[in-house]
């Protein structure tokens, strides 16, 4: 698909505020995995990193990934991400299978569909916060004027709106979690997509960041977002997610509705 | 990504390692300068020539002769033209009604005679062996006589002469300046053509020397040695102060043509006629010059004048080969000055590759964000466009320096010799404008293969790398 006829539809999604971007998607799912595979040669050997799986996330829902390192987890989100490709099956997104996705509708599909944070937050050190956060606006291509108002914004609902001329190496583990949290929302994306977010903080800090998930999950007004989020630590899972895949050796091992 | 937004990302990374950045655009500088100085000297020289050429008048003059007396190896006999045309046209005399034929041509300025001739110059007790040639009234304006001493000649008959710097050296008593002689008195011995009476009048018809055959066959010239003095009022630079013989005249001495033409001087083409069986009457020339309206005007009329059944002649041919030298001699040039370009190019692709290495993970994170292989690609091609540009536009800065610095320790040297000094240097604006650009093409040429690697980064790998 040319980029620029992917552009303007963007804009009209980014601008419709109030359309429920968790039912957006087709079918009533945001992603759905069938029987995907990401397999990899080590050598002689076959890593099966993630093997056979299917998942459906409903739209709006909030799922949690558990399980061991090595497990699988954070390749089946980079997957669905579109970070990485599958080497078998499907993963679909708004009805399209991203296994067969140009690299440049994957870097729309990051770009516009999902936003992403990391453990380890990946905060461009260089750059100011709201330089950070308005980074997926130039690459969505918006217009210079129209940015700092979704910049502030965004800052503003992570509770960094002081904190926006400042170097992410001038802030706590917690504040720059945000930052990235914000960086990720600025979009507006349908879905997020969070790899171990508590990861690297505080017992604390991370509960507090949780509860910043969550409640873009579900805000107190307007329409959530469908969150999937990595992690190794059940209790968070427990208390915010509604439902929990368990991962074991690339395949699905346990599945629990909690909600 | 928008070209604003790119051209900014590329400027802020471009200054977060602004040591190496900085030293790879002084490389660029270097290259761009040593091009734009080797180039600027080729072109300095190129238009020294020029000028010489434009200023002796060889651009807009044609030599004209006859064909019937222009031996094979004549100058414009050898060209394949005029060999062509002279199968089909029968050459013609070069006598008045040619040059009046020739005047009428389109573009044509004036037609002259040329009248060359080797002659006596004295002045007591020194005596000198000179070319002397007549000079047109346009010569005054044509830029031959540049930096004369003195003035041009007062009127078309003025008995006065014009004499060339090196000439009025050997002329002048010891100590003394060449323009000394001006206004003094230059007596001129030289070989004077008389007509002989008819045959009836001069000697008996049994005579055993006498020639057999028509009339005319039969009447001739006698050659005798004739003085007549010339008031010297113009000397010209002597050739190693920049002066010199120049155009298709040159001489050590020059006359009013007009009265060049009466002094009935002995010409070459005098004995060349006198031994052809075929002679005709009235006035006829050894050459002609015509000056055109403009350069331009040059082959057409070349052309007219050979299909008249003329051998011509002009520089055009001769600059076109120079102009051809010099393409050559300026595409070494610019080939050496490249040379160091390209060793630069070395250093931007030495430092992107690096700037991959340590932005692996930003790389990583602007694919996270949406950034497609495509707008990776433009960044470093960005980059490595800003530093083009940058280095190109500083290059030719100091190219322009290192060029004026030449240029100064030429005139230096030059002067401290005594010669006027040329200007051997030009900077003209397509030289800076391509300079600029061509580095920005090497630049981004040096920046294919790590835009290339840097795009092609997994994303995946790229966020671990730590």
């Amino acid at each position: 698909m040319p980029r620029n006829s992917a552009v303007k539809p963007l804009r009209v999604t980014l601008r419709s505020m109030n359309v429920p971007e968790a039912t957006a998607s087709s079918n009533g799912f945001a992603i759905r995995a069938e029987r995907v595979c990401r397999h990899y040669k080590m050598g002689e050997a076959l890593i099966r990193a993630v093997n056979e799986i299917s998942l459906a996330v409903g739209a709006g829902e909030f799922l949690a990934l558990l399980g061991a390192s090595g497990s699988g987890k954070s390749t089946l989100l980079n997957l669905m991400a579109g970070l990485d490709r599958p080497t078998g099956g499907a993963i679909l997104a708004q009805g399209r299978d991203l296994a067969k996705m140009t690299s440049e509708d994957l870097a729309a599909h990051r770009n516009r569909t999902i936003g992403i944070v990391f453990q380890s937050f990946q905060l461009l050190p260089r750059m100011t916060l709201e330089e950070n956060v308005e980074l997926p606006l130039r690459l969505a291509e918006m217009p210079r004027g129209d940015r700092p108002a979704r910049v502030r914004e965004a800052l503003a609902r992570v509770g960094l709106s002081a904190r926006s001329r400042h170097r992410p190496a001038e802030l706590s583990g917690g504040e720059q979690q945000r930052a990235a949290i914000a960086r990720a929302l600025v979009n507006q994306p349908m879905i997020l997509l969070a790899d171990e977010p508590t990861g690297n903080l505080d017992t604390k800090t991370g509960e507090e960041i949780m509860k910043l998930i969550a409640e873009i999950h579900r805000p107190p007004s307007g329409a959530g977002r469908t969150v999937v989020m990595v992690t190794h630590e059940r209790i968070l899972a427990e208390r915010y997610a509604d439902r929990i895949v368990t991962l074991s050796d690339g395949a699905i091992s346990r599945e629990e509705h909690l909600r | 990504m928008k070209l604003g937004d790119l051209t900014e990302l590329a400027a802020r990374n471009l200054r977060e390692a602004v040591l190496r950045n900085s030293l790879t655009t002084l490389g660029i500088s270097v290259g761009v300068a040593s091009l734009v100085a080797l180039l600027s000297l080729g072109v300095g020289l190129q238009q020294l020539v020029d000028r010489s050429v434009a200023r002796a008048g060889l651009f807009d003059t044609i030599s004209v002769r006859s064909r019937q007396s222009a031996p094979f190896g004549q100058p414009g006999g050898g060209r394949r033209e005029a060999r062509d045309t002279a199968e089909q046209v029968p050459p013609k005399p070069l006598d008045d009604a040619a040059r009046r034929e020739i005047a009428a041509l389109p573009n044509v300025l004036e037609v002259n005679p040329e009248i060359r001739f080797t002659a006596e110059a004295r002045r007591e007790p020194i005596s000198q062996l000179v070319m002397v040639a007549g000079m047109a009234a346009s010569s005054q304006s044509s830029g031959t006589l540049d930096g004369l001493n003195g003035h041009f000649f007062s009127g078309p008959e003025a008995g006065e002469a014009i004499l060339q710097g090196d000439l009025a050296k050997r002329l002048v008593d010891a100590g003394q300046a060449p323009a000394s002689l001006l206004g003094q008195e230059i007596t001129l011995r030289f070989a004077q053509r008389q007509a002989l009476p008819p045959p009836s009048e001069q000697a008996p018809a049994d005579a055993p020397n006498q020639a057999v055959g028509p009339d005319e066959e039969a009447m001739g010239f006698s050659i005798v040695p004739s003085e007549k003095k010339f008031l010297v009022v113009g000397v010209t630079p002597a050739s190693d102060s920049g002066g010199g013989p120049v155009g298709f005249n040159n001489a050590g001495m020059y006359l009013p043509l007009a009265i060049a033409e009466k002094l009935q001087v002995v010409q070459q083409s005098d004995l060349r006629d006198m031994s052809r069986s075929n002679r005709a009457e009235g006035t006829r020339y050894a050459a002609l010059n015509i000056r055109a309206s403009s350069p331009t005007a040059v082959a057409e009329i070349e052309s007219h004048v050979t299909h008249m059944g003329f051998a011509a002649f002009s520089l055009i041919d001769v600059t076109r080969n120079l102009r051809t030298f010099f393409a050559i001699f300026d595409l070494f040039l610019g080939i050496f000055g490249s040379l160091a370009l390209a060793v630069a190019s070395l250093g931007i692709i030495n430092t992107l590759v690096m700037a991959i290495l340590e932005r692996r993970r930003e790389i990583g994170v602007l694919k996270a964000l949406g950034a497609a292989d495509r707008d990776i690609r433009q960044l470093f091609f960005a980059e490595a466009g800003v530093m083009g540009l940058a280095g190109g536009v500083f290059g030719v800065l100091l190219g322009w320096a290192i060029g004026r610095a030449i240029q100064f320790a030429t005139l230096l040297y030059l002067k401290r010799q005594g010669v006027t000094p040329p200007n051997i240097w030009s900077v003209p604006w397509w030289l800076v404008g391509g300079a600029i650009v061509f580095a920005v093409i090497v630049s981004l040429a040096s920046g294919i293969y790590p835009a290339t690697r840097a795009a092609r980064l997994d994303p995946v790998e790229a966020l671990r790398y730590e």
